[in-house]
């Protein structure tokens, strides 16, 4: 904290100033990196939750589920439109992970399940999926905040008024989706009474 | 905190303009359909209205160093929240702050702009200081406009910047209150009993800055980093004989031990069928127990065994269980299993609840907080300004993020919001539940909140427009519940929650999106009343300014009572209780509702009223003399009525009037 009293502030001449948008900060490779990840980041998600109704999650879990497919179909378009706009790739929704120009395979992003994980979960039912499908969850969205983490602390990342908010909200939403999925697991490991 | 007091100027121009205006009313109450809000033509400037029981007053543009004419709805430019002052508006912006002259309604004038880039740039006006928010990673301590590039640089302003306005034309930079993860918003609070201070609660939901920007800050959990800036807000507090030394008084931790599960998560059919379980358990033998918070289990054939035959051995015997076991099993079920659960409780340790809040709303005159922290909507002691303390907390399944909250002005209701996906997102569309990204309306008694409905913007709005349930006030309408709320793009609505399991909107205003196309982001971010009008911070179209016109829901006498209450300065997340003159046109007002709600006789009523009317062209003792039986009168009326706390207080209102002098 500082203490300059009585320091006149550049925002006090600043009307004299250029508009702001003259100086505004470029993007950088990590927040394209950090949108474009997302996608198939988010896109794995979304089928994980798309399985719910056919493989016996209870109740709260599906509403959760309805949630999660709901609120990342809506960031994926984000993310798109957002690398539209730039004029980056846009690459494809794919649940295996984040597809570039000439890549064969896809990229795990940070807290995505392997394909064996995820054939793990697809074969799961009823209550035997509803602790696999939030333990792979807390997993997932763990990710989600550690690119945010990898985001921060890019150089020059984050300028960008829009990927900082899209940052800001996905840690902040998926920090609390993770306590929620935590105490439904916690509700879940107390049911052998 | 100076509670709402009475301009006597104000209040006989409001008289004086009530006598006239009794023709020509609408007094349909039916929402106009098709509704008008679907199907608006799109556009920056001129995308098509609608409007029912409400008035577009004025629109006016963001200054020109707050646009950018060539990218509509340009990110850099977002205006966020309001702060009012006198005839000022501060109006927040992605790049700083436009001060607006609102003297005339109709044409507001710019006072002043000062660029200063950081969201949200939440702004708060506390006599002669001005306190702003900063988040974004390219605020600057000298406001400059570059950015900060450095991952680690002391040039950056997270935190709470803090300006001397004594000359509002004039801004005059007084310290930075730099906090771990910035401030997102924040909430002025006052202390009745501290008056050489102001303090700030501060809320931050980004990401945790690292220690070599600003010594101290973590992000490990607190259980092995007790200085966690994770599960905590901050309180700053302000000298105000010397700003300057603004600092940080306490991070509490008023999150610890939370533990509410979260409801309404089942689908109402699995609920049913549980519900139908349980009886046919109870029916036919099954053993059933409550575990915390009145959730009811039916115990399965393998814990019971295992019960029955720790029986069995207790008592040194061998084989089945006899009927003896199974009645002593039955009786100290119940006991077994608390125990079993508060084992488990403390072997899991306490869950460590949301890692911070998002807003908090004080009410200092009743010493509440509402804070929407995460996934709890929370109760907040505040009457020791420095250290808040939890009371209560709600979850709901429904609610993805707890945004802000609203109290009644009676202090017996909470209503939270919840900004599912953050306010960019489209959830208005017609495929989004009515229950999320809406309105969240709980009963308040003591420490306990009950959960009535949901409020959500009844008009289904295109995937094309960013939507959710945002901030808001109360309209100071005497006797009733009312609020205006912006949805962003979802434009305004004005609701009635006095019923809390009925809330109904009564008037609202939309544009069509801002692109016919693609989502460009745009709405009203905050619809605050501030003495007589609503006035909208449109994020990417600049001022609204809304007068609210008479209805079959709403007659000009309550709008007239509205206009009696005069703020000198709100802050919309500190709450003043609100306090009426005593006026003819308050008793006027309630004896609408009486009409409205059937409380009184249509002879009754017809008779108050002339005898009002009476009353109002009389002076002095005789008007003394007049409005004391009246009130005598309704008091008696009361017994009988359907609406008997109407009744008394219309009663009170004229005998408060008979007493005025």
């Amino acid at each position: 904290m500082t203490a300059m009293a009585s320091t006149l502030l550049a925002c006090s001449t600043a009307t004299r100033q250029a508009p702001a948008a003259d100086v505004r900060p470029a993007y950088t490779a990590a927040d394209v990196h950090f949108v474009a990840g997302m996608i198939g980041h988010h896109a794995q998600a979304i089928q994980m939750a798309s399985w719910a109704p056919s493989h016996g999650a209870s109740g709260s879990v599906r509403v959760l589920c309805e949630r999660i497919v709901v609120a990342q179909n809506d960031e994926i378009a984000f993310a798109q439109r957002w690398l539209r706009e730039h004029n980056e790739f846009v690459p494809p929704a794919d649940p295996r992970g984040h597809l570039m120009p000439g890549m064969d395979q896809p990229m795990l992003m940070p807290g995505m399940l392997t394909p064996e994980q995820m054939a793990q979960l697809d074969a799961a039912r009823g209550a035997e999926f509803d602790r696999l499908f939030l333990t792979f969850m807390i997993q997932h969205h763990q990710g989600a905040i550690t690119m945010v983490e990898q985001l921060l602390r890019a150089p020059g990342a984050a300028q960008d008024g829009p990927v900082f908010r899209f940052a800001a909200d996905v840690n902040a939403d998926q920090t609390t989706e993770i306590s929620r999925m935590n105490r439904m697991l916690d509700a879940l490991k107390r049911s052998p009474l | 905190m100076k509670p709402a007091s009475l301009s006597s100027s104000l209040a006989i121009a409001a008289l004086a303009l009530a006598a006239c205006a009794t023709s020509k009313v609408n007094m349909s109450t039916t929402a106009p359909s098709p509704d008008p809000r679907v199907g608006l033509r799109a556009g920056w400037m001129n995308a098509a209205e609608a409007a029912w029981n409400v008035r577009l007053v004025s629109t006016t543009p963001p200054s020109p160093d707050f646009i950018n004419r060539s990218t509509p709805g340009d990110f850099q430019f977002i205006n966020s929240d309001l702060s009012f002052t006198g005839p000022y508006v501060f109006q927040g912006n992605f790049s700083g702050v436009q001060v607006w002259d609102i003297s005339n309604p109709r044409r507001p004038r710019l006072h002043k702009t000062f660029v200063c880039p950081g969201s949200q740039s939440d702004v708060s006006v506390y006599r002669k200081l001005l306190f702003v928010s900063g988040e974004a990673l390219n605020g600057r301590t000298d406001c400059g406009t570059q950015g900060v590039t450095d991952t680690v640089s002391h040039d950056r302003l997270r935190g709470i910047r803090i300006f001397d306005i004594t000359d509002i034309a004039n801004p005059r930079h007084i310290t930075d209150v730099q906090t771990c993860r910035g401030s997102h918003t924040h909430t002025v609070v006052t202390s009745p009993t501290d008056t050489a201070n102001v303090y700030i609660y501060v809320s931050g939901s980004a990401p945790v800055r690292s220690p070599n920007e600003l010594a101290g800050c973590s992000d490990a959990p607190p259980d092995s980093n007790p200085n966690s800036a994770l599960f905590r807000i901050e309180v700053i507090q302000v000298p105000l004989a010397h700003p300057e030394q603004a600092r940080i008084v306490s991070s509490p931790r008023i999150f610890q031990d939370l533990a509410v599960p979260a409801r309404h998560g089942e689908a109402p059919e699995d609920a049913a069928a549980f519900r139908r379980s349980v009886d046919s358990a109870r029916t036919h033998g099954g053993f059933v127990a409550t575990v915390g918070d009145g959730q009811v289990v039916i115990l399965g054939p393998g814990f019971i065994r295992g019960q029955l035959d720790s029986l069995v051995k207790a008592r040194g015997g061998t084989g089945a269980a006899t009927a003896a076991d199974t009645a002593t099993l039955r009786t100290n079920l119940q006991e077994i299993v608390t125990r079993r659960v508060e084992a488990n409780r403390r072997r899991q340790g306490p869950p460590t609840g949301p890692t911070q809040c998002h807003d908090i709303t004080v009410y200092p005159a009743i010493g509440l907080a509402g804070g929407a922290c995460g996934g709890y909507g929370l109760l907040l002691d505040i009457r020791d300004v420095a250290n808040p303390k939890r009371i209560a907390a709600v979850a709901d399944s429904n609610f993805s993020f707890w945004h802000s909250a609203t109290f009644n002005n009676d202090g017996t209701k909470i209503l939270f919001t919840d900004e599912w996906g953050g306010g960019l997102q489209p959830r208005c569309r017609v495929t989004d539940k009515p229950e999320w990204g809406a309105d969240a309306i709980f009963n308040l008694a003591g420490t306990t909140m009950t959960f009535k409905s949901y409020y959500k913007l009844p008009a289904p709005q295109t995937p094309n427009e960013n939507c959710v349930a945002h901030n808001g006030t109360l309209i100071p309408i005497p006797g009733r519940d009312i609020m205006a709320q912006g949805w962003y793009q979802g434009g305004i609505s004005v609701f009635d929650w006095s019923d809390p399991a009925h809330p109904k909107e009564i008037a609202f205003f939309d544009r069509g999106p801002m692109d016919s196309t693609k989502l460009v982001g745009a709405g009203s971010w905050s619809a605050y009343w501030y003495n007589g009008y609503i006035v909208s911070s449109e994020i990417s179209r600049g001022l609204d300014i809304f007068e609210l016109e008479p209805s079959g829901f709403l007659s000009q006498n309550e709008i007239d009572a509205a206009k009696l209450v005069h703020f000198d300065y709100l802050n919309a997340q500190d709450q003043q209780q609100l306090v009426w003159p005593a006026s003819f046109v308050v008793a006027r007002a309630y004896l609408d509702q009486l009409a409205r709600s059937n409380g009184l006789a249509p002879d009754k009523l017809a008779a108050a009223r002339s005898a009002l009317a009476r009353a109002e062209r009389l002076s002095g003792q005789q008007r003394r003399d007049a409005l004391q039986p009246l009130a005598t009168q309704l008091s008696n009326d009361a017994q009988g009525s359907a609406d008997q706390p109407k009744l008394r207080t219309l009663a009170a209102a004229i005998l408060d009037l008979a007493n005025t002098r």
